[in-house]
């Protein structure tokens, strides 16, 4: 289907061409949603929809009000500040326990293997309203609830399952006989780990880490639930903007979380492709 | 030297039989695979499991009646709750010293709002009673039947004692029963009237929609991943990002797009009005219903869909097309009854991934759903955050685990847990 053949029917012709229109179609579905908040979130009025004027393409009906009100509002600011303490530290836990637990997991002699991943990837798995209650209820009993560090502590379970799953499938191609033959050489088992393994397996951490990262930048269940105020990140501050009153800023935040997605997105997918270029797995 | 005529065990150089030395070594290797583990492990355990747990324990928990009234408690253990009349003397002198004393520690509420559950009401006894107890001498102001029921009606009301005849215990079933619609009194288990039967409803509107929504996620998601896997290299990779960018953007700025897009005054109906096939006086409702969290969750859900159906659609060999279409096979049955069958996989993989994501989406059916668009989740935060009855919402959240782990069992046998993909 790569290639409409010189011989292909009518029929087949028009099938190939409305096939294509289908599918471009729900590419448009995927990604118009998220692409037509960006023109909104200029918009000089407070409307959420494209004024007159935006359509006549005036510069009148552009502006970047609603980014001013995002900078200038303490609740927004402080909100964004503190999603970025939390993140960053959410991240290095889930990393650091993560990556450890990876290489353990793709030794090839591990007992209750299957379990022991079950487990690991349950917080993927388990609807997040229940983690939050039960978070809710454990961390107040031993007081971490409405703390930073509990919530640190539950975003970095979240992030977990998303680490190991990057890191064991970097893992999968990596040559047992590079970490022998430097142990044959004399390396101990630390500098074997950050001589040889680390760097290369580092592609896949990188994305792992990327990807706990944006699961706690994005998280907004647990935190309602294990946070107080202190800890109000943006996606709760956005939660309760689009709940109440529904203010215009949320355009303007939407866009720069749009921004950071596609620049991680860029990262991650560089990443794959220099890993499997250097595992030779790429066709190219 | 060990020689190869030599009888007896091969020996490692060490003198040691080899056969024992390997298992040394192979017990060596898994200790330290362990040891690996070993700390994400208890992380898990103590951040996750353990409060998951602890929830699920909430569900059964009953321990607040005896715990506020223990003397009452051991004194109705001889009243019989079919008999037609009021517990004894000794059952009321029992409560009026625990209630004295719950009054003083002010856990008499607590209790109160417990049985305030199964028998609306019983609050007010308790809390209008448990002020004036206070003031009591409850070692020889008898006698306390007359008393307390001069003191508020509410205790000469079998009903309240047959509540708590059946609330007595240290566990109950009563938080499950009331997630599924029945009730636990003092005759036994029964159905609730037909205008009280919210749980059920809403488990099976859950369930429901969550099926179309899967079901959505299939049809979209089917030729998109088609294309994908058909395509040089080069393109496909050009158009998968335009999967993976919804998978990468935040949550709340998808459905906060939806909620401007599908408004009466949004984006949608703007276009709708200026096409014409709306009229500007009676704009579509897509919005704060079931539709709106439809449209929505199927957009959230389906870059989880097409992933898994992309990566078993890339190892199906586009020769076995070939092959069927020279058999004689038209372009329907060479797709049909070759082709199809051999993506079932990645459609299961898919299917159960959503499914299971959907069930316990709470985020989105809150802010597009409405009253009539809202999921078992929504229900349970209700319950934890606003109502505070625990129980409950710990009971509906057991139920809609137990949902999500069997699924989570079969998606492991079917696909394995390890062969998630996440682009």
């Amino acid at each position: 289907m790569s290639a409409l053949p010189p011989y292909a029917t009518t029929g087949q012709r028009v099938w190939f061409y409305s096939f294509r229109v289908i599918c471009g179609l729900i590419f448009f579905f995927l990604i118009a949603p998220i692409v037509v908040i960006i023109p909104l979130s200029f918009n000089a009025q407070d409307f959420f929809t494209f004024t007159p004027e935006m359509l006549r393409l005036d510069p009148e009906g552009f502006s970047l009000k609603h980014y001013r009100d995002f900078f200038n509002n303490d609740s927004w600011q402080s909100s964004m500040w503190n999603s970025l303490k939390i993140a960053p530290m959410a991240t290095i836990v889930s990393v650091t326990f993560g990556t450890l637990a990876a290489i353990g997991l793709s030794q090839p002699h591990v007992p209750f293997r299957r379990a022991i991943m079950a487990i690991l990837i349950s917080p993927m798995i388990v609807p997040l309203i229940i983690s939050a209650a039960g978070m809710y209820f454990f961390y107040s009993r031993i007081g971490l609830q409405g703390t930073y560090f509990g919530v640190v502590l539950a975003h970095a379970a979240l992030g977990i399952p998303f680490v190991i799953i990057t890191v064991t499938a970097t893992l999968v191609g990596f040559d047992r006989s590079l970490t022998r033959a430097a142990a044959n050489m004399g390396a101990d088992p630390v500098t074997t780990f950050f001589r040889i393994q680390m760097p290369l397996i580092l592609p896949g951490v990188i994305s792992g880490g990327l990807f706990a990262f944006i699961t706690s930048f994005d998280e907004v269940v647990v935190v309602l639930f294990v946070g107080s105020a202190g800890q109000k990140t943006l996606p709760w501050q956005m939660f309760i903007g689009l709940r109440e009153q529904i203010s215009p800023t949320i355009l303007a935040v939407a866009t720069l979380l749009v921004a950071i997605s596609i620049m991680l997105l860029a990262t991650v997918e560089m990443l794959r492709r220099r890993s499997e270029r250097l595992r030779g797995m790429s066709p190219s | 030297m060990s020689d190869t005529t030599q009888n007896g065990p091969v020996l490692a150089a060490d003198g040691t039989p080899l056969k024992r030395s390997l298992a040394k070594a192979l017990r060596m290797q898994k200790i330290r695979a362990l040891m690996l583990i070993a700390p994400l492990l208890l992380f898990i355990l103590v951040t996750f499991i353990l409060p998951v747990g602890d929830m699920l324990f909430r569900s059964v928990d009953n321990r607040i009646v005896q715990e506020v009234l223990p003397t009452t408690v051991s004194a109705l253990e001889t009243w019989d709750p079919a008999s037609s009349e009021l517990p004894g003397e000794a059952v009321f002198a029992a409560l009026a010293v625990d209630m004295k004393a719950a009054a003083e520690a002010k856990v008499h509420t607590k209790v109160a709002k417990r049985l305030n559950y199964e028998n609306p009401g019983l609050s007010s006894v308790f809390r209008k009673s448990g002020r004036k107890i206070k003031k009591w001498d409850v070692e020889n102001e008898g006698p306390y039947k007359e008393r307390l029921i001069e003191l508020n009606d509410g205790w000469a009301d079998i009903e309240l004692w047959r509540t708590l005849k059946t609330y007595s215990g240290k566990r109950t079933m009563g938080y499950f029963l009331n997630a599924v619609d029945m009730k636990l009194g003092a005759e036994g288990v029964t159905v609730r009237p037909e205008d009280e039967r919210i749980y059920n409803t809403m488990l099976i509107r859950t369930m429901r929609m969550s099926l179309i929504i899967t079901f959505s996620c299939i049809m979209l998601g089917y030729p998109v991943a088609w294309l994908l896997a058909n395509l040089s290299t080069r393109s496909a990779n050009m158009l998968m990002i335009l999967v993976l960018l919804p998978f990468w953007t935040s949550l709340l700025v998808r459905t906060s797009s939806w909620k401007i897009l599908l408004q009466q005054q949004g984006v949608i109906n703007d276009v709708l009005v200026w096409i014409g096939i709306v009229g500007d006086d009676n704009r579509l409702v897509l919005i704060n219903n079931e539709l709106g969290t439809i449209i929505a969750m199927t957009h959230i859900l389906l870059p989880f869909m097409i992933l898994p159906m992309y990566s078993v659609m890339q190892t199906i060999q586009p020769t076995y097309l070939r092959a069927a279409k020279s058999l004689g096979a038209t372009n329907w049955t060479a797709f049909w009854r070759v082709y199809f069958p051999q993506s079932v996989p990645g459609i299961g993989a898919g299917s159960i991934l959503v499914f299971i994501l959907a069930v316990g989406y709470y985020i989105t059916p809150a802010l597009v759903g409405g009253t009539k668009g809202t999921f078992i989740s929504n229900l349970i935060a209700y319950h934890i955050s606003t109502s505070g009855n625990w129980g409950l919402g710990a009971a509906l959240g057991a139920i809609l685990l137990a949902v999500v782990l069997v699924l989570y069992w079969v998606y492991d046998k079917i696909v394995g847990i390890d062969n998630v993909k996440l682009g």
